[in-house]
């Protein structure tokens, strides 16, 4: 055990990376999880076609094998593109990056699916009020659509989060030195992978209860004088 | 008159875009940082060995500032063309097959590859003896490609990380294990967790897969670097610094013939 | 005839490694590899789901019906197996254990916790018994009460209610939710290149760090896994036509003019 408390230096660095890649992640997917929801939803058959296709795309793959692509492969892509544009010579994809796109990426389609239930589940009459009033498109949205669309979308909102969270683990395979890449070098030096492995098992159950936490205040905030059954 | 500058001015552009890194500014250059006593990474983050001290030499020679970029083995060459280092200095064999993509200056060192199994393993190191056996190698290295070509009898596992060789080798997850025997000397033979192992017969002799020794690698179109690294490298050698170097992490002289 | 075919394939080759951006034929050279993969990936997503499925029922049921003593630990099982990475488990199991000496001397050393092969197979069959428990529980705790109350009627005994009606019931309610369960297994498989196995992503990574090449490998992966969850989604629609048919909206031609 005090081999742990030996490089809790490094642990603690790669708990911050793991965090933050996780908090980028979760910005990509909001963005594009409402991008998606909202092309989902449109009257365009178009726009629908492409956010089908991404659902699909992301059913289909898993997100080590995007991660491994846009690391590996997507460098000598943007390369490319650069020399034969004349516009960059060089913009580094690291593994931070690969993790951030490939995560935001795949769970902007899980994300696309929660708003999308969400925003189906807020009473057609009630924006029909909101234009009998009068009310600009922006306002109804702020004040209709908005504070109910959060109400519906957080019991799935959290659950794409908790899985996100655990995705991040993947990075590592990458070469990030997150939380488990961290663990891992440090355990193999000492001979101790199984006491490592454990301490990042109680870490990302620490980052999960915290989560539950916060997203259950979110979620009373949100249902203020709602009747549950 | 438009057109035309436009053209001018996008050729220009071009022009611009393709130059060569070469010309001053840092040098970036890839490293493993898990093959010790080549590379390895201290508990508090810094990289130490032998490959890094030659790096810090080659760019102090050079006048250049030196950047470590890390880099997952199997991932280095990749991203050398990818643009990510300038040129990797980890312990790369020099191979035909390499060859093909990328360019490597002289050796900067030679030492053979061998097969490590527990003491008194019951079995040799030959392709009948080593059949239906577990045998380690770390993927897209040299010993990979012998492996598969001397011991097709055998039941090959691949590692990210010469490391994780060790650890199962340790385990005893693998019956045998090929990789250079320098390395494993020191990285393994010589420590604690290695008492109870040894090499297994004699340096394999596959000049195919195994090359002439370790070089630098850089990118095809990077000859000016190439030549500038192979002359620090003769360089290094003339003065005693190698040496210096050399004697810090190994008993003999490791450039070989 | 035949020299026309030999240049022909001759010429894609050529075509494969010089022009076109992705060295298809080399892929396809060593396809087998991949359906070898396949093959792997499939194996142990399935066995997984199997053992994990057959361990949540019982577990499932003592957490619905709040079990006294049961319950507690039953929940602490899943909430840890859910609350933490699958990558990470299997690290633990595979890599961790293997650190006691007291696990090694054992007889569960060989030929299980040496086998990188069971290992996955452990990790991953509890890891999907404590999601398949979760939502399971929520099935039975929904059974509509009528039909529990009918069942009662009847004079079934606890066990024939359970049996007959609560369960197959259910598992009905379950199987939208159960589907997504599978394509998330097979999501996961890919942790199995990090043990050293070689499923679809291992081959992959095979192929690249051989060949020295950036996304052949990986592309040709994605293609496998999409092509399984493609066959798997039509596999779950069929599934759910037949057994969730009678809960499909009402067509409109059916009723009458």
């Amino acid at each position: 055990m005090d081999s742990v408390w030996e490089y809790r230096g490094l642990l603690l660095e790669g708990t911050v990376v793991t965090v933050q890649l996780a908090l980028a992640s979760l910005a990509l997917s909001v963005l594009l999880g409402l991008i998606g929801a909202s092309a989902k939803l449109a009257t365009n058959p178009a726009s629908r076609g492409v956010a089908n296709a991404y659902t699909t795309l992301v059913r289909g793959v898993p997100d080590l094998v995007l991660m491994m692509l846009l690391f590996y492969g997507g460098q000598q892509i943007v390369n490319d593109l650069g020399s034969a544009t004349g516009l960059w010579d060089y913009v580094e994809i690291n593994q931070f990056i690969a993790g951030v796109w490939s995560i935001g990426f795949v769970f902007g389609a899980y994300m696309t699916e929660t708003f999308r239930g969400a925003i189906l589940a807020i009473p057609r009459g009630q924006i029909e009020a909101g234009i009998s009033c009068g009310m600009m498109p922006l306002l109804i949205f702020r004040r209709i659509t908005w504070p109910q669309m959060v109400r519906h979308a957080l019991p799935s909102f959290t659950n794409n989060w908790l899985v996100l969270i655990k995705a991040t683990a993947l990075v590592s395979v990458i070469g990030l030195h997150d939380l488990v890449w961290n663990a891992s070098t440090a355990g193999r030096s000492v001979r101790e992978p199984f006491t490592f492995m454990f301490a990042v098992l109680i870490i990302y159950l620490i980052l999960t209860a915290c989560s539950d936490v916060g997203l259950r205040w979110l979620d009373r905030r949100y249902n203020v004088g709602v009747d549950r059954a | 008159m438009k057109k035309k500058l436009t053209m001018l001015g996008l050729a220009g552009l071009l022009a611009l875009a393709t130059g060569t890194t070469t010309a001053g500014g840092p040098l970036r250059v890839g490293v493993e940082g898990a093959y010790p006593p080549f590379s390895w990474k201290e508990a508090d983050g810094t990289l130490k060995g032998f490959d890094i001290d030659m790096a810090m030499e080659v760019c102090k020679r050079l006048n250049r500032e030196c950047v470590l970029v890390e880099q997952e083995w199997d991932g280095m060459i990749p991203a050398l063309l990818a643009k990510k280092f300038d040129t990797i200095i980890a312990s790369m064999s020099i191979t035909e097959e390499r060859k093909k993509k990328i360019d490597f200056t002289i050796k900067y060192y030679n030492t053979p590859a061998k097969l490590v199994a527990k003491k008194n393993a019951g079995f040799d190191g030959t392709a009948s003896g080593l059949k239906g056996k577990r045998l380690g190698v770390q993927r897209a290295t040299t010993h990979q490609c012998s492996a598969e070509k001397l011991y097709p009898g055998a039941e090959l596992v691949l590692y990210g990380t010469q490391e994780e060789v060790w650890q199962d080798l340790s385990a005893g997850r693998l019956d045998a294990q090929l990789s250079d025997s320098l390395q494993a000397y020191e990285g393994f033979l010589a420590l604690d967790a290695g008492k109870d192992f040894d090499f297994l017969g004699d340096a394999i002799d596959d000049i195919e897969c195994q090359g002439v020794g370790a070089g630098f690698a850089v990118r095809k179109e990077d000859s000016t670097l190439r030549d500038a690294l192979s002359q620090t490298i003769l360089d290094i050698r003339a003065d005693g610094s190698y040496k210096a170097m050399n004697d810090q992490y190994f008993a003999v002289d490791i450039y070989g013939n | 005839m035949a020299e026309q075919e030999r240049t022909f394939f001759e010429y894609l080759v050529y075509v494969s490694e010089n022009h076109s951006p992705l060295d298809f034929m080399l892929v396809a050279d060593h396809i087998d590899k991949f359906f070898y993969g396949a093959l792997l990936t499939i194996e142990i997503t399935l066995l997984a789901l199997l053992i994990g499925g057959v361990m949540a029922v019982p577990l499932a049921i003592a957490r619905a019906y709040r079990h006294p003593w049961l319950n507690g630990p039953i929940f602490g099982f899943t909430y840890f197996f859910r609350g933490t990475p699958l990558l990470v488990q299997t690290y633990l199991v595979y890599y961790g254990l293997a650190q006691f000496d007291f696990v090694r001397e054992s007889f569960l050393w060989r030929p299980i916790l040496l086998s990188a092969w069971w290992c996955a197979l452990i990790t991953f069959s509890l890891n999907t018994a404590g999601y398949t428990t979760e939502f399971l529980r929520g099935a039975i705790e929904n059974t509509p009460k009528g039909e529990i109350e009918a069942a009662r009627a009847c004079g079934m005994s606890p066990a024939k209610m359970m049996w007959r009606i609560v369960l197959p019931s259910a598992f009905r309610r379950a199987l939208p939710a159960y589907s997504n369960e599978v394509i998330f297994m097979l999501h996961s498989s890919v942790v199995l290149s990090t043990i050293t196995l070689q499923d679809i992503l291992g081959v992959g990574r095979w192929l690249n760090g051989r060949y020295y090449l950036a996304y052949e490998g990986f592309i040709t992966a994605m293609l496998f896994y999409m092509v399984l969850v493609f066959f798997i989604s039509r596999g779950f629609r069929l599934w759910e036509k037949r057994w969730l048919g009678h809960l499909r909206p009402r067509e409109q031609s059916s009723l009458p003019v």
